[in-house]
């Protein structure tokens, strides 16, 4: 339900905005908007560039841009500066800034000036190569566009020559052909079609596939010829460019002053493509960066990750630290200045030959101490964050298991820098639709008149594809349906579809590729793989619905006779099916009828009778006519006749009642004006075969399953246009309704309606179609017709069924109206189209004014099948601690029964809900929910507080009782009512899982904040479709489904899957991973600046606080910057504590990002802690070994500085959980390059870098063995700690992240085996059986999952599914058992080991089930490897707690 | 409520405009599949060493590193303590001192101030003898002091000669004069004389100080040069550079050592072992050698000397202290009993906390290996 808010409000859109132009109340309201708009000032004109226009056009065009696109920030010339300038904007570049200016100050440098500057350059360098580099990728590209050629006209030669794009200007005219794409936004002034309007795909724009269609300027629409811009006269005046897509307003003006109304549906939009249509031609309004397309674009967005955050918070830490440090310098320097009495030798003079007093030269040393200790503040830290997340985002994105083959899609990472927050999330909000359901909708059941048709024949089919599900999915992906699908794929069906322009030379393409390409071409189009297409209809039915044809008059006469009413009932069901939609049909090989039908498109208007006559022997005449589907050119004559006279028929149907409206609306010149279908409809039901080659573009699944469904009982939609519908049905033939209006779905009214006029009985009927909830409280009241209240009362019996069996329900009604009646609708109607102030409220008021008093036809059921693995995948997540919240727009039967499928809930949860009609009740009831709760937490938990967890969950009830929350969404409102926000939270808090219904998109984005901003979590959100962006948008983490509906989700995504399953991976090994590492990095990096740094600072000490270093700068300088940099950043990137495998069988690890443990406020404190100890022996072992001695400065500082390169290497050496060739390669390499460094410098720096000239120092220190022995015993000792600590936190109290680390060693390569095969036959078996309903399938899901990961908790697990559907699933299901059973012999060695591993973590999953514990331990604690008996004790286990189950239950 | 129909920018932050359809075009011309690439780096898989920390694992690691550390430091300690070291602190701060009524001389007072020390040995010193001074108290690695030379100046650069470098100010020129060498450090130089004799029966044999060798080779060949002229007068030299000598020396550089070229001038030893700023407060610099002469006997025999001493060095004002030591060298330079004393306590430590883990091992290891381990 949720999808078609979306296309309905696009819907709405398109068809106000194309009732708009009609006739006079276009121009009204165009002149209207222009005054307005002239009002304000902000409109152009455009004024084409042709000879007579020349002077105005030169005046005008030099204010507007030309289409040259630039989406580079920088220039040649101005990178330098603007690159700088944008990098000074950070404030840690800022404060580097500030340290080489400080340097310079003569009173405070502590260094030579240059060399400050190195960091600071280095690390600008850095990110301006960044920057450089992909500012040249999108110039590349920006050339590459702007060199795209376009057919534009040109004043000198009179035709239309090749021009880059980049040269196209406003007022240009452009013929574009098919499947080219348009330069800049214009409007369209001649169409091949002979209708005037074209085909545009706006895939690269928000990824729908489905074509929209554009419309001819109206006045020339007539035009038999192309336009000739030489004598186009008349200017066109429009809005200042706006970002706004679904907004155009302008008139044209021609030059006798009249003014033609322009619109939305007359503008072509830059990156669009032209289809199926073979040229048009138009002027350009807006080109360039004034494009609307352009406009769009906003910049990239740029969120914080948590961790940041912290990093943020601990880098003032350091600040202070640094202020601190510098602080006792300067008093240090100053109180030792004034220790002695008269001017030391060593102090020397300033230049002038002046003393600085002490307090004074204390004052300098504080600003001089800055400079010294400034890498305290880790600058190469920002640097280094963000290199580390570009290799984890590349990483991630080159995750196997993340590849979807379906789709040939991966991950898409399109926020960079927040990878780590995936680590760290506690809260996910689902959609329900698309996301958790593959959005394939199937159609399952209907009720007719009060009688149901289970379609059992149906459900066995979908059974038999489920099995060939991989194979024919496979088959779906050769020609892409959807925009998931490559562009290319798309693009060749899109060509072969539309094989109209290609007539010129295509005809071979026509013959030769046809007889292959019919069939698969049928399932190009989204929604239509072919489980959605091929229902097999169900026999009853099918019968009672042939005998329509034995009386074929009964539709005809239907007022009259009434031969039997549920027969109408059954055509009218399947007619209202068909009918009442927006699908737009599709066939792609009739191009030719399609021609000739409208070049006699517009003959001269005969009479009703003779239409009516001429129906019946057409119909006569093609029942007895053969069908002849080879041969298309020969069978294309006569039903194009027919279907030229059915479009005139249509015209003239208008009753002389509603004369005036219909002219307005069937004026020739009014884009309204009758469009053919894009696909000759006759021809194609002339010939047409039991495998149709229509195609149906719905804007959602629902609809194409409904008109699939219809198809299947031979009532096919063959075409539909603005004005008409044909059906076909088999025993009449085609109808042609006349399409009056329709009434576009918007989730306020919750129904569409289409109004018809019935071209049998010439009555205006309405069908309407939607949720059952609505169209129950509108159906005809009259308490006499007995017949009919026994129809609502079984079929709402019905509707309760489907939706316990998570079906999709919808409602199908219709109401007849005379025409009085609907002229008097049509009038109030007509009101409320032209009016311009509310139009909308006015509009959806006649709406409801229209759909009363209807009589109901029957409800259909229609299944959203569970995505693969959702119910794993749920499990598992929640396992790692995270909350899961489901927010649909479902009603709420439908969302709890997915939501028990997919494991969300679970059978023996407490399941709350909350309803109410007002706030107050609502207040009270949450009220007494927490309460309740509250007891059973109590009384549950004095049962089981001797059981605690390592593993638990931050949750905060028990992890045996765990109660759900169903929110009803007019109770959601209430609850987001500030008032109570604070109480719902509580509860929620308490509450396992929430499923919210029917919220709209907007409540489910304040749920996300609502949660996120008071609770202070972090938060996911996962969606699919439009109505979910604002969720996506408000969270933590957005996380976009390239699914069924189009990219808008994935737009506005910070990362896009393309499965529902694959967020398990993402989350617990990815998350995970890239938090640890990143976290270990940034608190290795805090230790390894510290550490350093205070050797300068102990030094300080014994020089007085003079600032001196004891290190040659230039080693200062490229210790952090080349000499420790590489190998953290590896760490960073490649360091892996766990393996993915143990992440995904224990999800329990994730809790660690989750309190985020590895950085927190203490590990942060111990590190630095750690930090100032290994300072400390690595200054005081050479301190005290040299104490005394003649050593000089610098050969003092060599030994600390090469003792500290040591201990920090070898720190991150301890730290790293993993060491790869690639990390030993890189510390080597480190090492080495110290070495050669400073080996070199030391060789070759004779008179160099004074004052610290480190002339053979090295080299003096290579020959000395105390040298070596300094080295050693800092080294040692300095580490000594940490490593103890390590050991002992290994050995005492290991936390489950080492424990689990044990089991990932020590799993031997063999149980790896057993696990993969395992999880494949079970995956085989899971597949087969996956079947009969939703429900019976999620108890098979869970209990093969529990299987294959956690043996102890398989048990209580493995319950009857709590809800049988009929089907015989309960042999198979018996069967699957004893086939699991077989599987614990392999799966036994593993379980055998993690069982004792939780065991000796004290996990209580035995729990979980409350009564049953004593089964659980049977196979907990007897399974032994290679015993004969394991799988009797099972099976004995398994009886038992089956047994229990049932006692449970 | 969600717009419906909304153009989102494209990932790359790229106008989704005319990019999306040419980069749709460009992706499906290549037809590729995206599908990764399964190698071990990128899925991860890289076969890795897993150090893991437990006592178990690391006991080993703890035991050889005591094994291996007890009997270095003994050797260092050992060799420590063969070194034969004898310090006289020559300050005169004490009234007793004879060195007392040089205590407040200035630089360059005429007379020098001359005093002599008597000290005994009462051990013989057998190989080579150090002869070092050392200050105390001295804070040669005073920031501004450190950086207060010209190195290009001291490596004979004619024209840093003529124009010493900024960093020398204020000792960079005097009298409008460029100081050679300029600078504090060289100003600061140490200028007592020291002069050894042994007291054999009241007669007072001189002992042979070698004030060669004394400097690190490279500084004294490669880094410290004398400026190159037309003539090898380096007098002739410094004079035609116009250069003066420093404000507390008493006479210019070339005349450090006017008996010895060799000597003289920038690679005066003295003068570079003086450039060479101590890294601690508290010093000492090589001053003379005394050489082994006679392999019968020792370098310095158990008995009565006396240092005689021109004090020139004012200490007293920032209550420095000045010391002559004799020392005899080891393998690993002067007397030091620390580092040995560190290796064995390490050595101790790391072998004591071995046998903590051995028990640690026993007690708990046990459980653990068990939990992880099947069977």
């Amino acid at each position: 339900m949720a999808d078609p808010i979306r296309w309905a409000r696009y819907r709405w859109q398109r068809l106000v905005s194309t009732e708009g132009r009609d006739g006079s109340s276009s121009s009204f309201s165009c002149d209207k908007c222009y005054q307005s708009s002239k009002m304000s000032g902000r409109h152009r004109i455009v004024i084409p560039c042709l000879g007579h226009f020349k002077e105005e056009y030169e005046k005008v065009s030099k204010l507007y841009m030309n289409n040259r696109i630039r989406t580079t920030k920088y220039t040649l010339f101005n990178f330098i500066p603007r690159n700088l300038f944008e990098q000074f904007h950070r404030a840690a570049n800022l404060y580097f800034l500030f340290l080489v200016v400080l340097n310079w100050v003569p009173l405070v440098e502590a260094f030579q000036k240059e060399i400050t500057m190195l960091p600071l350059v280095v690390v600008l360098t850095i990110i301006a190569i960044k920057d450089g580099l992909e500012d040249y990728s999108k110039y590349k590209l920006d050339k590459q566009i702007n060199n795209l050629l376009t057919k534009v006209y040109s004043r000198q030669e009179k035709k239309y020559i090749d021009q880059c794009w980049k040269d196209v200007n406003v007022g240009d005219f452009i013929r574009l052909s098919c499947n080219e794409i348009i330069p800049a936004d214009m409007v369209l002034l001649y169409s091949t079609d002979p209708d005037g309007i074209c085909h545009i795909e706006t895939a690269s724009l928000d990824g729908e596939t489905n074509l929209k269609q554009r419309q001819v300027v109206k006045g020339y629409t007539e035009q038999v010829s192309e336009i000739d811009p030489e004598k186009f006269s008349s200017r066109i005046e429009c809005e200042s460019p706006n970002n706004d897509l679904s907004r155009f307003r302008g008139f044209v003006e021609h030059s006798n002053k009249e003014r033609v109304g322009l619109s939305r549906e007359n503008l072509l939009l830059r990156g669009c493509t032209i289809r199926n249509t073979e040229a048009v031609v138009g002027i350009v309004v807006y080109a360039g960066h004034e494009t609307k397309t352009m406009l769009n674009n906003s910049g990239p967005r740029y969120k914080r990750s948590k961790l940041e955050r912290r990093v943020n918070t601990d880098v003032l830490w350091c600040v202070l630290l640094l202020i601190l440090m510098c602080l006792i310098g300067a008093f240090g320097h100053g109180i030792w200045l004034s220790s002695y009495p008269e001017i030391p030798l060593f102090n020397v003079p300033e230049p002038d030959g002046k003393f600085t007093p002490p307090a004074l030269a204390g004052f300098y040393m504080f600003w001089t101490m800055i400079i010294l200790l400034q890498v305290l503040i880790p600058i190469s830290l920002y640097v280094s964050i963000e290199v580390v997340k570009l290799g984890q985002i590349y990483l991630i994105q080159n995750d196997i298991d993340l590849y979807d083959e379906k789709t040939d899609s991966t991950i898409q990472c399109r926020a960079l820098n927040i990878a780590e927050d995936l680590g760290q999330i506690q809260y996910i909000f689902s959609d329900k639709t698309g996301t958790l359901t593959e959005n394939k909708m199937v159609f399952r059941r209907c009720s007719i008149a009060g009688q149901e048709y289970c379609h059992e024949e149906n459900a066995k089919r979908l059974e038999s594809y489920q099995e060939a599900d991989s194979d024919e999915d496979l088959a779906g992906t050769l020609c892409g349906s959807l925009s998931r699908m490559p562009k290319k794929k798309v693009h060749s069906c899109r060509t072969a579809s539309g094989p109209l322009n290609q007539l010129a030379d295509g005809s071979s393409a026509l013959g030769g590729e046809e007889g292959a390409s019919d069939v698969p071409h049928s399932r190009h189009v989204a929604f239509s793989s072919p489980i959605e297409t091929d229902v097999v209809p169900d026999a009853q039915l099918l019968e009672k619905f042939s005998q329509i044809s034995s009386h074929s008059d009964a539709l005809s006469e239907e007022t009259d006779r009434e031969p039997s009413l549920e027969t109408v009932y059954i055509a009218d069901f399947f007619l209202a099916l068909a009918i009442c939609n927006t699908v737009v049909v599709s066939a792609p090989n009739q191009p030719r009828q399609k021609m000739r039908l409208s070049s006699v498109g517009r003959m001269p208007i005969k009479s009703l009778e003779e239409i009516k006559q001429m129906f019946q022997r057409l119909s006569v005449r093609r029942l007895s006519s053969s069908p002849v589907p080879s041969a298309k050119e020969s069978s294309s004559e006569s039903p194009s006749t027919f279907v030229s006279k059915l479009s005139i028929f249509r015209v003239k149907l208008a009753s002389p009642a509603m004369e005036g409206v219909a002219q307005m609306a069937k004026d020739p010149g009014a884009s309204d004006s009758p469009k053919c279908p894009k696909h000759c409809d006759a021809g194609s039901s002339l010939k047409q075969s039991p495998i149709s080659n229509l195609c149906y573009e719905a804007e959602s699944p629902d609809e194409a399953a409904l008109v699939h469904a219809a198809k299947a009982y031979k009532c096919t939609l063959q075409s539909r246009t603005p004005d008409q519908v044909t059906v076909d049905l088999a025993a009449l033939g085609p109808l042609t309704f006349q399409l009056l209006h329709i009434l576009p779905f918007d989730s306020v009214r919750k129904r569409m309606s289409v109004v018809v006029r019935h071209p049998l009985s010439n009555k205006v009927v309405v069908y309407t179609k939607g949720a059952d909830s609505v169209i129950m409280d509108l159906l005809r009241a009259a308490p006499a017709e007995l017949e009919q209240k026994n129809i609502k009362e079984r079929t709402q019996k019905h509707l309760d069924d489907y939706a316990r069996r998570g079906l999709r329900t919808l409602c199908i009604a219709k109401k007849v109206m005379s025409d009085e009646e609907y002229a008097e609708w049509l009038n109030s109607h007509f009101l409320a189209e032209t009016s311009i102030d509310n139009k909308e409220e006015l509009l959806l008021e006649s709406a409801m004014k229209l759909e009363t008093k209807l009589t109901l036809l029957g409800a259909t059921g229609i299944e959203d099948r569970l995505q693969e693995g959702v119910p794993d995948t749920i499990e598992a997540l929640r396992k790692a601690g995270i909350k899961i919240w489901m927010l649909t727009g479902d009603k709420q039967e439908t969302a709890v029964n997915i939501a028990c499928a997919c494991r969300l809930l679970e059978p023996d949860d407490k399941i709350y809900t909350l309803k109410s009609l007002s706030k107050d009740a609502c207040a009270l009831l949450m009220n007494t929910i927490l309460e309740d709760i509250q007891k059973t937490m109590y009384a549950r938990k004095n049962h089981s507080s001797k059981i605690m967890s390592i593993f638990q969950a931050p949750s905060t009830q028990a992890p045996e009782f765990s109660a759900s929350l169903v929110i009803d969404g007019k109770t959601l409102e209430y609850v987001l009512h500030e008032s109570l926000q604070s109480i719902f939270l509580e509860l929620t808090e308490r509450c396992r899982a929430v499923v919210c219904c029917r919220a709209t998109p907007l409540q489910k984005s304040e749920v996300v904040r609502l949660v996120r901003n008071k609770l202070k979590v972090m938060t996911l959100a996962i969606g699919d479709g439009a109505n979910d962006v604002s969720m996506i948008q408000v969270a933590d983490i957005g996380i976009g489904l390239s699914g069924q509906e189009g990219m808008q989700a994935v737009m506005a995504s910070d990362f896009a899957i393309s499965q529902f399953k694959h967020l398990s991976k993402l989350l617990l090994v990815h998350g995970h991973w890239c938090y640890t590492r990143l976290a270990n990095m940034v608190l290795y990096f805090f230790y390894k600046n510290v550490a350093y740094v205070n050797l300068l600072f102990w030094y300080q000490f014994f020089c007085g606080f003079s600032g001196t270093s004891m290190t040659d700068y230039w080693v200062l300088i490229f210790f952090n910057l080349l000499f420790t940099s590489v190998p953290p950043i590896i760490y960073g990137i490649l360091d892996k504590d766990i393996s993915a495998r143990i992440l995904m069988q224990l999800p329990e690890l994730y809790v660690t990002g989750q309190k985020s443990e590895v950085y927190s406020p203490p590990t942060f404190w111990i590190t630095l802690l750690d930090a100032f100890y290994q300072s400390l022996v690595c200054f005081f072992v050479p301190y005290f070994t040299y104490r005394g001695s003649d050593i000089d400065v610098f050969s003092f500082g060599n030994p600390l500085n090469t003792a500290a390169l040591f201990v920090i290497l070898l720190h991150l050496l301890i730290e790293s959980k993993t060491l790869t060739w690639i990390h030993v390669t890189i510390m080597i390499g480190s090492i080495l390059f110290y070495f050669v460094f400073a080996l070199t410098f030391g060789a070759t720096c004779k008179t160099c870098n004074p004052p610290s000239n480190p002339y053979w120092t090295m080299e003096k220190h290579m020959t000395d063995p105390v040298f070596y022995l300094v080295c050693i015993i800092t080294t040692s000792v300095a580490l000594l700690p940490r490593y103890l600590f390590r050991v002992l936190q290994w050995t005492l109290f290991p936390s489950p992240v080492l424990k689990a680390k044990h089991l990932d060693r020590q799993t031997p390569k063999k149980q790896r085996e057993v696990i993969t095969k395992k999880d494949d036959r079970v995956g085989k078996c899971r597949m087969g059986f996956q079947s009969t309903s939703a429900c019976s399938r999620s108890a098979e899901d869970t209990s093969s999952v529990r299987g294959s990961t956690d043996h102890s908790s398989y048990i209580p697990v493995s319950k009857t599914p709590f809800q049988t559907c009929p089907g015989g699933s309960s042999e198979q299901e018996a069967s699957f058992i004893s086939g699991l059973q077989d599987e614990f012999r392999d799966v036994n060695s593993l379980n055998c080991e993690r069982a004792a591993f939780l065991n000796s973590s004290k996990e209580i999953y035995s729990e979980t089930s409350g009564a049953n514990n004593s089964c659980i331990d049977v196979p907990e604690f007897t399974f032994e490897k290679g015993n004969s008996d394991i799988s009797l004790k099972n099976k004995a286990g398994l009886n038992c707690s089956l047994n229990d189950q049932d006692v449970l239950m | 409520m969600a717009v419906n129909y909304n153009a989102k920018e494209e990932a790359d932050g790229h106008p989704s405009g005319g990019v999306g359809a040419a980069g749709g075009g460009a992706a499906g011309g290549v037809g590729k599949s995206r599908k990764p690439d399964n190698t071990a780096f990128k899925q991860q898989r890289l076969p890795a060493w897993q150090p893991i920390l437990t006592a178990g694992t690391v006991l080993p690691a703890f035991f050889i590193i005591g094994l291996i550390f007890i009997p270095i430091g003994i050797g260092i300690f050992v060799t420590s303590n063969n070194i034969r070291e004898y310090e006289i602190d020559y300050t005169g701060t004490d009234s007793s001192s004879p060195c007392n009524k040089c205590l407040n001389v200035s630089w360059n007072s005429t007379p020098p101030c001359t005093c002599t020390i008597n000290f005994t040995l009462d051990r013989p010193f057998e190989t080579n003898v150090f002869m070092y001074y050392g200050l105390s108290n001295f804070y040669q690695n005073h920031r501004r002091y450190v950086k207060s030379r010209d190195d290009s100046q001291l490596n004979g650069d004619n024209s840093s000669l003529i124009n010493p470098s900024k960093e020398c100010e204020p000792y960079r020129t005097s009298d409008n004069k460029p100081i050679a060498p300029c600078g504090a450090i060289a100003n600061s130089m140490f200028n007592d004389t020291l002069e050894l004799f042994r007291i054999d029966n009241d007669t007072r044999i001189s002992i042979p100080l070698n004030k060669k060798g004394i400097a690190w080779w490279t500084d004294k060949n490669v880094k410290f040069r004398n400026p190159s002229g037309h003539t090898n007068n380096l007098t002739a030299i410094f004079q035609a550079l116009d250069t003066t000598k420093p404000v507390n020396w008493p006479q210019p550089v070339y005349m450090l050592d006017t008996l010895e070229p060799d000597n003289n001038g920038f690679i005066n030893e003295d003068f570079i072992v003086w450039m060479r700023t101590a890294a601690l407060p508290t010093f000492r610099k090589l001053y003379r050698l005394i050489e082994k002469r006679d392999s019968l006997q020792p370098t310095l025999q158990a008995g009565t000397y006396s240092l005689d001493i021109t004090y020139n060095y004012p200490v007293h004002s920032f209550d420095g202290r000045k010391r002559m030591i004799l020392s005899t060298i080891s393998w690993m330079g002067g007397k030091n009993p620390f580092l040995g004393i560190a290796y064995i306590t390490v050595g101790s430590i790391c072998f004591f906390l071995g046998v903590v883990l051995l028990v640690i091992h026993h007690k708990y290891g046990n459980r653990n290996t068990s939990a992880d381990i099947p069977n």
